[in-house]
């Protein structure tokens, strides 16, 4: 069972990439600040990935700060996935 | 009646000819016989006038009135910044801003939009912060957008009509005699050149005044000139008109970026297999990376067929003059210069030649040179599954591009071969729909990305023979598909009901609207 006990980061500010920033919510909410490069267009899709990977982690409590430059949804998963695995000081990958 | 020379000259034939008494009906435009040597009176008796204040005092500037300006400096203009510095201290408002295209460099006209001195614009594109504050509603009035044939037929035709043409010039004698190079040896390492003054040559032609305004007075004769004396009203010396170093900054660039060289690769093999490449043949590449670096990958094919081009046109590049010097292109015909070398070359090379943006491009005469184009490449922003590109308006519905002469190329030449690479980011570059049409589809014969080539339904001629040669031919919807399984269906845009801009076709009908972007 994954939780967060630090705050902790993942990815680049690179172009294509997508840099997260996580930390612990004291209410069982996921809120998610993002901002992008193609906010317009995908702005909704990012913010549904970054929930959908945090549901999947079974992470229910979690502030979320995303920048995102352009990441495909598969490099969105990938950082999320690294920030919660450092966030919760667990090397237990389910990969 | 006597004229002053003694001679009966009765005033009944006068009138019945309409042609006056010599010495009794003067003409104010005739100066007086002026008897001081040239090397003095290029100094004492000439077009210059002191300021740009007093070149608009002299051309008789009033609130309303449309004024002109050209790009050939792109970024690095700095004329219109200043000419507009000089009207909105004078006070003049609700004026028309007709340049050839406008820059990343020209953001301060914004303020110049909010106290109302500027009321409206026609241009072909708009660049950087100016263009964002147009997109979110700056302005009353919607942007006019014109090609560069379109607008030079329609100042040709009166419908733009320019009162005052502000026309930055590299070089001038004292009388208006304008050029983009210098010839003047001596002078040529202090001449900012931006080389063809080919869109300036058309207001500088309609325009009910023409000021000159220069950094650099050369001596009498300025003998090979873009500007006749003739057509100009005044000429004013200011400290710098531009920077030429960056001319080539942008959408001009020479690229290294090796998904542009791999699509002007995949684009030359397009060229030399779609039955358009043939010895007397001429070619046009339009702005970006991958569009100009075409001519490279041209090169050795030429040399090895004994192919020449009878003739490159449009906006030249340091990449076609290589091709010039080496004697595969014969007439560079010249518009703008995209780069420094380029310039250079106008002044240099014999088989050089400045043509004006009428002769480049109007669509009202056969004879534009744009008629006698077998191939052009062109970039796209968007382009959709009926071919119709957009190079207006970014992925965000902001205003941030140059229709430039992509509709008016597109159309003319034979074979239209549209570069863009698939995804850019995460924005797929091949769409259901583009956000702002800027060529009609059915002009635009070939889709080159790096992943695959697409041929308009419209030419199957040419997909036999691209398909003979051995080049893999997708459907365009296959390429839209391969993006979106990369980078996911992108969500609509929303739009304000507002009109910012309104895009035209060459001939001056309208063929899409802008709206204003929701933040």
């Amino acid at each position: 069972m994954l939780k967060i006990i630090t705050k902790a980061e993942a990815g680049t500010l690179e172009s294509g990439d997508i840099h997260i920033e996580i930390e612990r919510n004291e209410t069982p909410e996921v809120e998610i600040d993002l901002s992008s490069t193609v906010m317009k267009l995908y702005g909704r899709q990012i913010t549904q990935v970054i929930r959908e990977t945090l549901s999947e982690l079974g992470i229910a409590g979690a502030i979320v700060t995303a920048t995102d430059k352009g990441a495909l949804d598969c490099t969105v998963r990938a950082r999320v996935k690294t920030a919660v695995y450092r966030a919760c000081q667990s090397s237990e990958y389910a990969w | 009646m006597k004229n002053p020379i003694g001679h009966e000259i009765p005033e009944q034939i006068a009138n019945e000819l309409g042609l006056g008494i010599y010495g009794v009906d003067k003409d104010p435009r005739v100066a007086e016989k002026d008897t001081t040597p040239l090397v003095e009176r290029e100094y004492t008796n000439n077009k210059v006038v002191e300021s740009i204040e007093e070149a608009i005092k002299m051309c008789g500037l009033k609130d309303g009135m449309t004024i002109s300006f050209h790009h050939h400096f792109r970024e690095g203009d700095q004329v219109l910044n200043q000419v507009m510095e000089v009207i909105a201290r004078m006070g003049f408002k609700d004026l028309k801003v007709a340049s050839s295209s406008l820059n990343s460099v020209h953001a301060p006209l914004i303020e110049h939009i909010k106290s109302g001195v500027v009321r409206k614009i026609e241009t072909s594109g708009c660049r950087g912060h100016l263009a964002d504050e147009i997109s979110r509603g700056l302005m009353e009035k919607p942007v006019i957008f014109r090609s560069h044939g379109g607008r030079a037929a329609a100042i040709a035709d009166g419908k733009l009509h320019i009162d005052i043409a502000f026309l930055g010039a590299p070089c001038s004698d004292t009388y208006g005699n304008a050029s983009g190079v210098c010839l003047d040896e001596e002078m040529q390492a202090k001449v900012s050149e931006c080389g063809s003054l080919g869109y300036a040559k058309v207001d500088a032609q309609y325009a009910d005044k023409v000021v000159i305004v220069t950094d650099t007075i050369v001596e009498y004769p300025n003998a090979v000139q873009s500007i006749e004396g003739t057509l100009v009203t005044c000429v004013v010396k200011v400290d710098s008109i531009g920077d030429p170093s960056k001319i080539s900054a942008g959408a001009t660039r020479f690229t290294k970026n090796p998904r542009d060289l791999m699509i002007a690769e995949s684009a030359a093999k397009v060229i030399i297999n779609s039955g358009y490449f043939n010895n007397g043949m001429s070619i046009q590449t339009g702005t970006g990376g991958a569009s100009l670096a075409v001519t490279r990958f041209l090169a050795d094919t030429m040399k090895a067929k004994g192919i020449t081009a009878r003739f490159a046109l449009g906006g030249i590049t340091g990449q076609m003059v290589k091709l010039h010097e080496q004697g595969l292109i014969e007439t560079l015909w010249d518009v703008q210069d995209f780069d420094t070398e380029a310039a250079a070359s106008l002044r240099r090379n014999p088989g050089h030649h400045e043509v004006d943006g009428l002769l480049y491009a109007t669509p009202f005469d056969r004879a534009s040179i744009l008629n006698q184009l077998d191939i052009v490449v062109l970039s796209a922003l968007e382009i959709d599954v009926n071919f119709n590109v957009n190079v207006l308006t970014g992925s965000d519905g902001v205003i941030r591009g140059a229709i430039g002469g992509h509709p008016d190329t597109a159309k003319g030449a034979d074979l239209t071969v549209i570069v863009t690479p698939l995804i850019r980011g995460r924005i797929p570059c091949v769409r259901d729909k583009v956000g702002t049409i800027c060529t009609d589809g059915q002009y635009c014969d070939v889709l080159v990305t790096d992943v695959g080539i697409a041929v308009n339904p419209k030419r199957p001629e040419i997909k036999e023979r691209l398909l003979a040669a051995g080049l893999k031919v997708y459907d365009i919807n296959e390429l839209k598909e391969m993006a979106e399984k990369v980078v996911g269906k992108p969500d609509a845009l929303q739009f304000t009901e507002k009109i910012v801009g309104v895009v035209t076709a060459p001939d001056g009908t309208i063929l899409d609207l802008i709206y204003g972007v929701v933040d």
